[in-house]
Order: structure tokens, then C-alpha cells, then sequence
């Protein structure tokens, strides 16, 4: 079997998968009557053409890198994590408990306490589907849905019960104190030029008290966390003895026990920490957006999360691209819904037609490729 | 010599006249870059039992493929009795009267006998009339070569040297003139291999043409009347078997003089490194595999435990390495060893390295590279460590490409997957790790399956060089001869007990085959002969 040169199986199969999606997305906006040329500019211009785009792109971006990096913690050891979504709801629960438990005095504590909070709620939900299969053989994936939708009813019933303060007719916990706020990019020095707000004229355009204005962006520093958290990943699983535990465990549990590596262990370690990452990603969107836990806190990125991760080939710097990738479809997808007659689904659409083709057709690119690359090779021994 | 190319010039017609069965002219085929078989020419006369032997990766496998339509040749022409045959596939093959024995059966286990032969040559809707047939045929087969197999008998319930006999029926069920046997032998003990060369020479008596694949230069002296040598995807030579010996045979396969017999001294064992006391294990069904058994091994000393698989050997090596649970007791320089709880890592702390059968399933992890593969099972080594944290990759790198130095790993880079090293090579990985931690205690099964006559003498020689350091080795193979050759003591293993302890060099394979079949033996729970 021939092989291909590594830059077009990391690059190019990708790069052409994405561009088959856009075809085929083209093909079905044409069907529904839309301009698809028309339909990607604004996807584009709505994603990436403007500071807001970006923020908000970039927003999403950071929330795929954590549930990317919790599928692909898992899956390197084997197990198929579904359980993203219900993982990042109950995160988002430890997140409000330790927000609102103390009026904290400055971000950075409030940030280190809710992370620990977010990751040990994560981590805590996974732990009962992985104790299941490791000692019960009660399938991963089948528990970790199943868990989702206990997490969703779970969640509603603190909402309602628990966390609503008197009065309130919201299904929501309260506002989180004032010193759990966490900084904007547009709060943090040199990164905040890029979030300037223009005049129509082209020039700054000022607050009331006369400083620089800056566009108003979900994006915040948990970007930095998620970012710290692809490096830390990357080390754990190719750098330590406990993720080499894990690839060797993933790869042939049968040889991991000739070699000593327990399975319970190994697979509640892996478990525990990709439901950490899982939770970790409400420090995002529940402490560093609403500022508050609302329903449904999890936003699909859970789901998204297996996507990521399956175009990121289970690798951080993968994960990395492919989640800002998919904060691009996500924002992009939502300027169409505002700026065209074309409907909001149409984003779930293409996304489903990303999936398809960096995922499940992903052989297929790559067997075509494979065997142009052979026949160019085979030319240049004949020529030789 | 002018006649003889008269002859060739009119071939077609005279068809009938033509001595060969099978005649491959020029026969090529590549994948990508390798070259799987160069320009092999191949005559095999009819009614003559033929061997082709080679290395892995010889391409032998490659050209039986061609032959029986699984690949295409890039190149050549296939002349089946003398006329030009084209085989796309395998019914062209089976019309063109070529049967195949593969090494693993296909045949399926629920159905009976008769069910398995007529399968895929049905004739009509219902199945009465093929399987009457099919009945008469076999007890006509029966008798004439002694094929005899209830056509009644569930292949499940069937042993392996039946479940054999049912792929031959299958094969002459549709008429084939030439009979392809891949490693035949690999699953059969000495008495049942027996049986089945008196099959084939039966066969051929009648006129049928067999090919036997092998890489038992044994039975290809014992068996055939031609022998063709591939090394490398070319055909080195075909020679008639009467006219060679093992060690030219041996020599044309690896291109180079090669040892057949290993040299060693004899034994001086010391003290006793492990005392196995009454193990038993069960298989995750509780049913029993290993039925208490007892042995001592002392330093210096090479046990051999011979037996057909699947007899508890592996039960034995999974619970002596720590991998499958265990009662009875197991005691290594003095130490009890835990049998409930068992870990690897603890057998490795107590000084017992182990080889495991399966290589691709146990010993490695295939798409690991050679370096991490290294380490597995010794990830925890201190040597390893850059801190308690991280590991040092450099150090475990650096530490493979010496053990590939030593071992003669081809190619030696570290930094290559597991699965990219041929069979006998990845091997040698396995056994430069176990063997480079110094243990007391070596745990080996199947040292050489699937690996290759150059790769066999290396491995053979540094199981004898570990046992002269003074170390204690349980030998485990399916291979008599490894056993005969290596051990200093043997123990025949069958239906989960050892049958009895033989001398190497007071007993033979006759009376081994006996004790392997369950037929005597020594244990009185037997109720031996």
C-alpha cells in the first residue's frame, strides 16, 4: 500500500474535503433558490470580515477547543465520549456554585476556583458512565447520551428549584457577583486594537468620557485557558507515562494487560479528564458570557466537540484549527440566518456537511489521492 | 532439444500431451514500490507432488494468489495442462480444476460437513440432490484415500485436522485436478500431519497434482517429490527433492550457510528459580483450561512444554506473566506471586520477563513505533524517566536503536511503526526487550512463529546464550523440533495437564505426537494407555 507524503495527509486531504462540502452546500443552496456565492460572501464577512465577526467566532472557537480536546482525551484511550453536552451543563453548574458562593475579589481567583468548580462537575458526571463500562461492560456511548439527557433534566430542576432566586420567573440562577467577571479581549492590552470601534467617516470612534470605543464581544480570556489546555493536552498524551498509558490502552487493551496497564484505571482516568475538559468549557460561555447559568448551558458545543475533534485528527494543533474552523461556520452560519432570507438551519446544514466529508469520506479523499500521488510516482520511475 | 522446441511452438494443440499441470512463464506482480514476484518461471509436472518453500515475504502467498485469482499479474502467462488460462478470479480458478487449502479454514462452523461441501455448488433450488451427491462422494473419497469425516458432524465439533480434511473434500468436490495447500501443518499434531501426507500421496497416486506450501524443510523432504525455492519474489531454483538436503535447501532460501541444529552444552542447571504448584485457570466462560499443574524450573535450565495449541499452554503463560487469573501457587525465588489480582508490572518487578505468543496482539502494539514499543510494559522504568512527570522519549530512542544494534533489527530506526517490520523482525523486538531486562525467569511461546530461517538460528542462539548466564527459561512452542532442539527438559501439555517430563535426548517425536494426542502419558488422572 502506497503512503501519502505526510504534508497532503495533514493539508491537503483536509483542504479538499472542505472544499467537496462547499460544493455540495453550494449544490443544495442552489436547489433551495439561493445565490450560494452570495451566501458564502456573507458567511465570510459575518465570521471573519469584521471585529465583531471575529469576537464572536473566536467565542465559539474557544468552547470547540474544550469539548474537541475531551473527545479526543477519551477517544485516544478508546472510548467514544458523547457525553460532552451533559458534561459541559453539569461544568456549568460548578461554575455558578463557586461564582456565586463568595463576592470574589479579583477575576483571577474567581477564574482559577470556577475552573476547578467547572472541571470536578465535568469530570464527576463522566465518572459514573465510565465506572459502568470499565467494571459493568455497560457500553460508553449508549450511558454518555444517556447521561446527556439526565444532565439536561438535572440541570432544569436546580434552575428551577435551587438556584432561582425568589421572585424570579426565569428558569436561570442568579447574576454572578461583580468580581467573577471575567476580562473581554477587548479589556486586555494590545489584543484590544484589533476590537476598535470606526465612526461611518473612518475614524475612532470615542466613549462618552472620551476613551478609545471598543465593539461589544462574547470573547474572553478563557480563550487563553483553552489554548493552554490544546498544550497541555498535547504534553499528557505524548509527553507523560500516564498518557502513554492511555494511547497503549486505546490502541489494544488486550496488549496493555500483557503490559501491566489497568483498565479500570485507565479508563477512569481518561474519562474523568475529558469530562474535566468538558465542563471546563462553561467557564466560556456560563462565567465569561451570560454570567449566569441559563438552560441548556452546553449550546451543542458537546456535539460539535466530536466534530472537532474527528477533523482535527485527535491531535491538539488539529483541534486547534478545526475549532476556530467551526466557530467559523457557527457565527458565519448565524450572519445568514440575520442577513439573508436564507434560513438559520442552513448553518446546521453545512456543518453536517463538514462533518461528512473531513470525517466519514475522509478515506475516500484520501484512497483518490493516494492513488494520484501513486500514478505520478510510478510516471517519474518510468521517466528515471 | 530441436524436438523439444518443436514441441513448444505447437503447445496449444497438443494439449492433451503436455506433462505439466501447471506451467507459470515470466510471472510478475508489485505493490507500489515492492516487487512481490520477479519473473517466476515454474513448471510442475502432473501427478507429482510439489513444495515451494521461501522466507516471509519470499512471495510465496503472492503467487498462489495469481494462481488462484486473487491478484492480477502485472506480467506473464499461466498455462494450466498445457493451454494459455487467464484467472480473474477464483471461480476461474476451481473451472480450471485448481482447489485451495488455506491455512485458515473457510468454512462455516454451525453447518455439517456435507452442508460445507456442497456450499457455493448448489445445484437447483433444493438441496436434496447435491447433498446425496455430495454423500457419495465423500464415502467414495473416503475409501479410496482415507478422507473418511462424518458428513453428518457439525464442524465445530470437528477437530482441526478434520475441519482440514472437509477443506480437501470441498476442493474435489469441484473436480480439482491440482490441489494448493498453504502451511497445512501449522494446526495438526505430528500424527495428524501424518495422516495427511499419506492423503496427499494417495492423491497424487490417482494423478492429481498437489502444491504444498511450507516452510518445514522436514516435510518437504519426507513429502515431495519436487522442491522450488523462492527468496526475495524470484524463484532461486526447483530441484528434485531426492537429489537435496535440508541444509542446500536451507541455504538457497536464505542465501547464506545456516545452522539447523542448534549448538549447545549441556544444561547445569542451578538453583530453583520457579516452583508452579497445582495451576489452574479458568476461561471466562469458568470453564477450566489449565487443570493443576505442577513444575519446577532451575537456573540454567531450558523447560520446553510441547503440545498441539489451544492445550493450556497459553493459559499457562497468560497466568505465569500476570495477564489471566489463576489457583494453585506460584513461587519464584522464593517469593509467593499473586495469582487473584495479577498485574504485569508486579511479574515484571519480580524478575519474570515474557514473549508472548501472539505478538501482534499481545507483544505489541502495532501502531506504536519501534521505541514505544521499547518501553511497553517498562514505561515505568526509572531509566526512562526525565522526571516524575514526563518521560524521557530521547532516552528510550536512544536505548531502541542499541537493542536493534544488538538484535539485528532490519530496518534499525526506532522511529518506524511496528506494523512497518516483517513478522520475523518485530520478533526480534519483543525479544531484545524481554531479553535486555536480565531476567530471572523467561517466559517464550511460539520464539519463532512466522519468522524466518535466519531470524530462527538468532533467536535460537540467545535463548541458549540467556540460559547459559545462569537464567531460567519456560520454552513453550508448537513446533516439535524447536522443543527437541532447545529444551533440557520437556513437558508434554494436553487438554490442560502436562502428560509427563521427557529427557530430549531419550524420547522421540513418535512417543511425544502419543503423549500430544492424549494417548499416554504419566499422569495418573489420566488413567494413561
Amino acid at each position: 500500500m502506497d503512503h501519502l507524503p505526510k504534508w497532503a495527509d495533514v493539508a491537503l486531504v483536509p483542504l479538499i474535503s472542505l472544499v467537496l462540502a462547499a460544493l455540495v452546500s453550494a449544490l443544495v443552496l442552489l436547489a433551495i433558490g439561493q445565490d450560494p456565492v452570495e451566501a458564502f460572501k456573507v458567511m465570510v464577512s459575518g465570521a471573519v470580515g469584521s471585529a465583531n465577526g471575529w469576537g464572536y467566532t473566536l467565542y465559539y472557537a474557544t468552547s470547540f477547543m474544550f469539548t474537541g480536546l475531551a473527545v479526543t482525551v477519551a477517544f485516544h484511550a478508546g472510548l467514544f465520549n458523547i457525553g460532552g453536552e451533559g458534561q459541559a451543563q453539569l461544568g456549568g453548574l460548578g461554575v455558578a456554585l463557586v461564582c456565586l458562593a463568595l463576592p470574589w475579589p479579583h477575576w483571577t481567583l474567581a477564574l482559577l476556583a470556577a475552573s476547578l468548580g467547572a472541571a470536578a462537575f465535568g469530570a464527576a458526571w463522566a465518572a459514573i458512565p465510565a465506572y459502568l463500562q470499565a467494571k459493568r461492560g455497560s457500553h460508553i456511548v449508549i450511558t454518555t447520551i444517556m447521561f446527556n439527557y439526565i444532565a439536561a433534566a438535572f440541570l432544569v430542576f436546580m434552575l428551577v428549584d435551587v438556584l432561582r432566586p425568589a421572585g424570579s420567573m426565569d428558569p436561570a440562577s442568579a447574576k454572578f457577583p461583580v468580581g467573577a467577571k471575567l476580562p473581554s479581549l477587548t479589556d486586555i492590552p494590545l489584543i484590544q486594537d484589533l476590537f476598535v470601534r470606526y465612526n461611518p467617516d473612518g475614524t475612532l470612534r470615542l466613549t462618552k468620557a472620551g476613551d478609545i470605543a471598543y465593539v461589544n464581544i462574547p470573547a474572553n480570556v478563557t480563550l487563553f485557558v483553552a489554548i493552554l489546555a490544546c498544550v497541555a493536552i498535547w504534553a499528557l498524551l505524548w509527553r507523560t507515562r500516564l498518557g502513554y498509558q492511555i494511547r497503549a490502552f486505546g490502541k489494544s487493551e488486550k496488549a496493555s494487560l500483557y503490559a501491566g496497564i489497568s483498565p479500570l484505571r485507565i479508563t477512569m482516568i481518561a474519562m474523568l479528564i475529558s469530562g474535566g475538559l468538558s465542563g471546563l468549557m462553561a467557564i466560556n460561555n456560563v462565567m465569561g458570557q451570560s454570567e449566569r447559568l441559563l438552560q441548556g448551558s452546553g449550546e451543542g458545543a458537546g456535539f460539535i466537540g466530536i466534530a472537532v475533534a474527528l477533523m482535527g485528527r485527535n491531535h491538539p494543533i488539529g483541534i486547534f484549527l478545526a475549532a476556530i474552523l467551526f466557530g467559523f461556520l457557527y457565527q458565519g452560519g448565524a450572519s445568514l440566518g440575520l442577513n439573508t432570507s436564507i434560513p438559520i438551519e442552513m448553518r446546521v446544514v453545512v456543518q453536517g456537511l463538514v462533518i461528512l466529508f473531513t470525517g466519514a469520506l475522509d478515506m475516500m479523499v484520501r484512497m483518490i489521492l493516494t492513488w494520484i500521488f501513486g500514478m505520478f510516482r510510478s510516471h517519474k520511475l518510468g521517466a528515471a | 532439444m530441436t524436438a523439444a522446441a518443436d514441441m513448444d511452438t505447437t503447445g496449444g494443440r497438443q494439449a492433451t500431451a503436455a506433462p505439466f499441470a501447471i506451467e507459470l512463464k515470466g510471472v510478475s506482480k508489485s505493490f507500489g514500490p515492492v516487487q512481490a514476484n520477479k519473473d517466476i518461471n515454474i513448471a510442475v509436472p502432473r501427478g507429482t507432488i510439489n513444495g515451494i518453500i521461501g522466507e516471509n515475504g519470499a512471495g510465496k502467498s503472492t503467487l498462489m494468489s495469481i494462481l488462484y485469482g486473487f491478484y492480477k499479474a502485472d506480467a506473464g502467462e499461466i498455462f494450466i495442462n498445457g493451454r494459455p488460462t487467464a484467472i480473474p478470479d477464483s471461480q476461474s480458478a476451481i473451472r480450471a480444476g485448481i482447489g485451495m487449502v488455506f491455512q485458515h479454514f473457510k468454512l462455516v462452523q454451525n453447518f455439517s460437513v456435507l452442508e460445507n461441501v456442497v456450499l457455493g455448488a448448489e445445484e437447483g433450488a433444493l438441496l436434496n440432490r447435491s447433498l446425496a451427491k455430495a454423500r457419495k462422494l465423500l464415502s467414495d473419497l473416503a475409501r479410496e484415500y482415507e478422507l473418511d469425516v462424518d458428513p453428518d458432524a457439525l464442524i465445530e465439533d470437528l477437530s482441526v485436522g478434520h475441519q482440514q480434511r472437509v477443506e480437501i473434500l470441498k476442493a474435489l468436490y469441484r473436480h480439482a485436478d491440482i490441489l494448493i495447500l498453504d502451511e497445512p501443518t501449522g494446526v495438526l499434531t505430528p500424527d495428524e500431519a501424518d495422516h495427511l501426507f499419506r492423503i496427499l500421496k494417495g492423491l497424487r497416486d490417482q494423478g492429481k497434482t498437489i502444491i504444498l506450501i511450507t516452510h518445514k524443510l522436514r516435510e518437504i523432504m519426507e513429502t515431495t517429490d519436487n522442491v522450488s525455492v523462492m527468496r526475495r519474489g524470484t524463484m532461486v531454483g526447483t530441484v528434485k527433492t531426492s537429489e537435496t538436503s535440508p541444509e542446500a535447501l536451507a541455504e538457497l532460501m536464505v542465501g547464506r550457510k545456516v545452522l539447523l541444529e542448534v549448538e549447545k552444552r549441556p544444561a547445569r542447571p542451578g538453583a530453583r528459580i520457579l516452583s508452579v504448584e497445582n495451576l489452574s485457570v479458568r476461561d471466562e466462560h469458568k470453564v477450566e483450561r489449565l487443570k493443576g499443574v505442577s513444575f519446577d524450573i532451575h537456573a540454567g535450565e531450558i523447560l520446553g512444554i510441547a503440545g498441539v495449541a489451544g492445550n493450556g499452554q497459553s493459559e499457562l503463560l497468560a497466568a505465569l506473566g500476570g495477564i489471566a487469573r489463576a489457583t494453585g501457587r506460584v513461587v519464584v525465588n522464593g517469593n509467593d506471586l499473586p495469582l487473584k489480582g495479577a498485574n504485569g508490572q508486579s511479574r515484571r518487578a519480580a524478575g519474570i520477563a515474557h514473549v508472548p505468543e501472539d505478538r501482534q496482539h499481545l507483544g505489541l502494539i502495532m501502531d506504536f513505533t519501534a521505541w514505544e514499543n521499547v518501553a511497553f510494559g517498562y514505561h515505568n522504568a526509572p531509566q526512562y524517566q526525565r522526571s516524575w512527570l514526563f518521560m524521557d522519549n530521547a532516552a528510550i530512542r536512544e536505548d531502541t536503536a542499541k537493542k536493534m544494534a544488538t538484535f539485528d533489527v532490519r530496518p534499525p530506526i526506532p522511529t518506524l511503526a511496528a506494523k512497518s517490520f516483517s513478522g520475523g523482525n518485530q520478533q526480534k523486538i519483543v525479544v531484545a526487550r524481554e531479553m535486555e531486562q536480565d531476567p530471572e525467569l523467561l517466559l517464550i511461546g511460539q520464539p519463532t512463529r512466522g519468522v524466518d530461517i535466519g531470524a530462527i538460528e538468532f533467536i535460537h542462539k540467545q535463548i541458549v546464550a540467556l540460559r547459559d548466564q545462569g537464567r531460567a527459561i519456560l520454552l513453550v512452542s508448537v513446533e516439535l523440533d524447536e522443543i527437541m532442539s532447545l529444551s533440557d527438559r520437556i513437558a508434554v501439555m494436553f487438554d490442560g495437564r502436562i502428560m509427563g517430563f521427557r529427557d530430549p535426548a531419550k524420547t522421540n517425536e513418535r512417543e511425544l505426537g502419543l503423549m500430544m494426542a492424549g494417548m499416554t502419558g504419566d499422569d495418573p488422572k489420566i488413567g494413561a494407555a
